[in-house]
């Protein structure tokens, strides 16, 4: 199928040049190579999405007989309804509604204090000399690439002291501490991007610390916060580990309830009801991707650069 | 960066107290308290009773230990080689002034957006002997084809490698990409003057000046090997067997189901000292960049 779109892509002998050269290029063999070599790596890319849908809109008996690339015969959406409202985990069958909305209400609070907690971070660090600043900047540089199995035990323990043990607020408080770096990083190098004479002014002007924060910097820090917000959301939406730790049993992020939908076979593997459970999981990021479009490229550029 | 002297510095300090106790409780205290309790006795709860390095002596003759670490290593040399690869050719053949270079570049990124958890599953089915791809080129008249690695101990790994590279390759173009970008156009016109041709100069001119693109590719990799875990759970659950089980699941097996604590605090602590001893040259390396950068 991307075999076809490529070719019409390509049919007009066009004007696409070598790199940056400045002659025009024919259909040459050699390019004819180069697009057959990114078709082909495109219907690798595309397959599973490809037969993730596909399978969520067959009946169990079509999926025995046809083949797993095949469109659905008579499409139809029994298995996302299964999926959603009464696929079973264990004893419990409520669809992996459940997990949904308790993946809604992880998101939600976890994405806004992470974001705030962070940009206030890199705004204080770039704008304000604090003693220590530099050891906490250079040890969160340091620890966005250490496992969580490290952290895993002790911080369950404390929040067992602390007395919050599994729940919403020890999720959210989980995320926000693993998001920190990436969201200092992405925020101290925005504001340190900025003329200093911006803040000294407001300074001159009177303007306290939280002040020229929120009615100054954030305003000013919008695509930052756009990009921030790509990340978090499919960061913590994809999230499997924290969430099966720390969130609760009752709380399991949709993830974790895919992976229990999953495994819980009883009697025959419902290979539509599977994979519509997968679908409706991956379609927040896939939506958030598909829908940012190069802001996504950003936010991963931004991700990247840490260290 | 210049520092104003002023007298709000208690805001300051307010705004960095998360980050503060972050750095206290979290980063500190609990790697100390992770590497004090590998060198305890505890088992279902924490105790202080030393017992030296016996831990690590038990975990590095714990056959499912060692099966885990190789399985890490040979999916990870296989998985960042791979991916770098691919990501890289990918990179430099939409870096053609290809058509519809967006569409193309959504491609193959968009694996990226998506959790383990969904990859493991996806894969997971698409690799199925019975209904997936085997029973396809069955289908098609090949009636020996045999694709069946996920049932077996010896190939198992292969599995992961492909749902792996299938997730991370699109990241690893995005970063060569960009990095291919920032190559000065004047080195293009000087190779083009010289008459070199265009394959000569992606390999002996423009490569080696990527490399920062691929230290920054390898080590994001690196560190998402080392965090394996969703991936092996989702796809394989450990088997056939223990035959993909990784570190990480080592790990969290026995803080959560074995009640092992010291053995899985042990097993923390050395993934821990490999991911430093990955990541200390690299940041070792970064600075330098940067202060020549600057210098």
């Amino acid at each position: 199928m991307s075999g076809a779109a490529a070719m019409q892509t390509m049919s007009p002998p066009g004007d696409a040049g070598g790199p940056r050269s400045a002659r025009p290029v024919r259909m040459t063999p050699a390019r004819w190579g180069l697009y057959a070599f990114l078709a082909i790596t495109a219907a690798f890319f595309l397959l599973p999405l490809w037969v993730m849908v596909v399978t969520s809109l067959k009946t169990m008996n079509e999926i025995r007989l046809g083949a797993i690339i095949a469109p659905p015969l008579a499409p139809t959406l029994e298995a996302w309804a299964k999926a959603w409202s009464s696929a079973c985990t264990g004893l419990a069958c409520d669809g992996i509604r459940v997990g949904f909305w308790n993946s809604v209400k992880i998101l939600v609070p976890s994405v806004f204090i992470s974001i705030l907690v962070g940009s206030m971070t890199g705004y204080a660090l770039s704008f304000w000399r604090v003693p220590g600043a530099n050891v906490l900047f250079t040890a969160m540089m340091i620890v966005a690439f250490i496992p969580y199995q490290v952290f895993i035990y002790p911080l369950v323990r404390v929040f067992a002291f602390i007395g919050l043990g599994q729940s919403i607020a020890t999720i959210v408080i989980v995320h926000t501490i693993f998001g920190l770096p990436t969201m200092t990083l992405l925020f101290r190098n925005y504001f340190s991007s900025l003329p200093i004479e911006l803040f000294k002014a407001a300074r001159i002007d009177g303007a306290s610390f939280y002040q020229i924060f929120f009615r100054i910097m954030m305003p000013m820090a919008t695509p930052m916060i756009v990009v921030a917000v790509i990340l978090q959301v499919t960061g913590i939406w994809n999230d499997f580990i924290l969430g099966l730790v720390f969130a609760g049993r009752e709380n399991l992020p949709m993830t974790v309830q895919l992976n229990n939908i999953v495994a819980s076979v009883q009697g025959e593997r419902e290979y539509n009801v599977d994979m519509a459970a997968t679908m409706l999981t991956a379609l927040l990021p896939l939506v958030v991707y598909f829908g940012s479009g190069r802001w996504f490229v950003r936010g991963i550029a931004a991700g990247a650069v840490k260290g | 960066m210049a520092s104003p002297r002023m007298s709000s510095r208690a805001s300051a300090y307010s705004a960095l107290l998360p980050a503060f106790i972050v750095l206290a409780v979290v980063y500190i205290g609990s790697t100390v308290w992770t590497m004090w309790m590998s060198l305890t006795g505890s088992r279902m709860l924490p105790n202080n009773n030393f017992v030296g390095l016996r831990n690590y002596e038990i975990l590095f003759s714990n056959d499912r230990w060692i099966t885990s670490v190789h399985n890490l290593a040979f999916f990870g040399v296989l998985f960042v080689a791979i991916s770098l690869a691919l990501g890289f050719l990918l990179a430099v053949a939409i870096d053609q002034k290809v058509r519809s270079e967006d569409s193309w570049r959504s491609v193959y990124l968009y694996p990226y957006s998506m959790s383990f958890v969904v990859t493991g599953l996806v894969w997971q089915w698409l690799l199925n002997p019975t209904l997936g791809i085997q029973k396809l080129v069955r289908d098609m008249g090949f009636e020996t084809f045999t694709f069946d690695w996920i049932a077996h101990a010896e190939t198992v790994l292969y599995c992961l490698v492909i749902a792996g590279v299938w997730h991370a390759a699109g990241l690893v173009m995005a970063i060569m990409l960009a990095g291919l970008r920032g190559v000065d156009e004047d080195i293009w016109k000087a190779a083009r003057v010289d008459g070199l041709p265009t394959w000569r100069v992606y390999a002996s001119v423009v490569t080696p000046m990527l490399g920062a693109s691929f230290a920054t590719a390898g080590v994001l990799l690196s560190t998402s090997v080392v965090r394996l875990y969703d991936l092996s759970v989702a796809m394989t659950r450990g088997g056939p067997g223990i035959a993909s089980e990784v570190p990480a699941k080592f790990v969290m097996d026995h803080l959560f189901e074995r009640a092992n604590i010291s053995l899985a605090t042990a097993a923390a602590t050395s993934m821990l000292i490999t991911v430093i001893a990955v990541v200390a040259p690299y940041m070792y390396w970064r600075t330098r960049v940067a202060a020549r950068g600057r210098a």
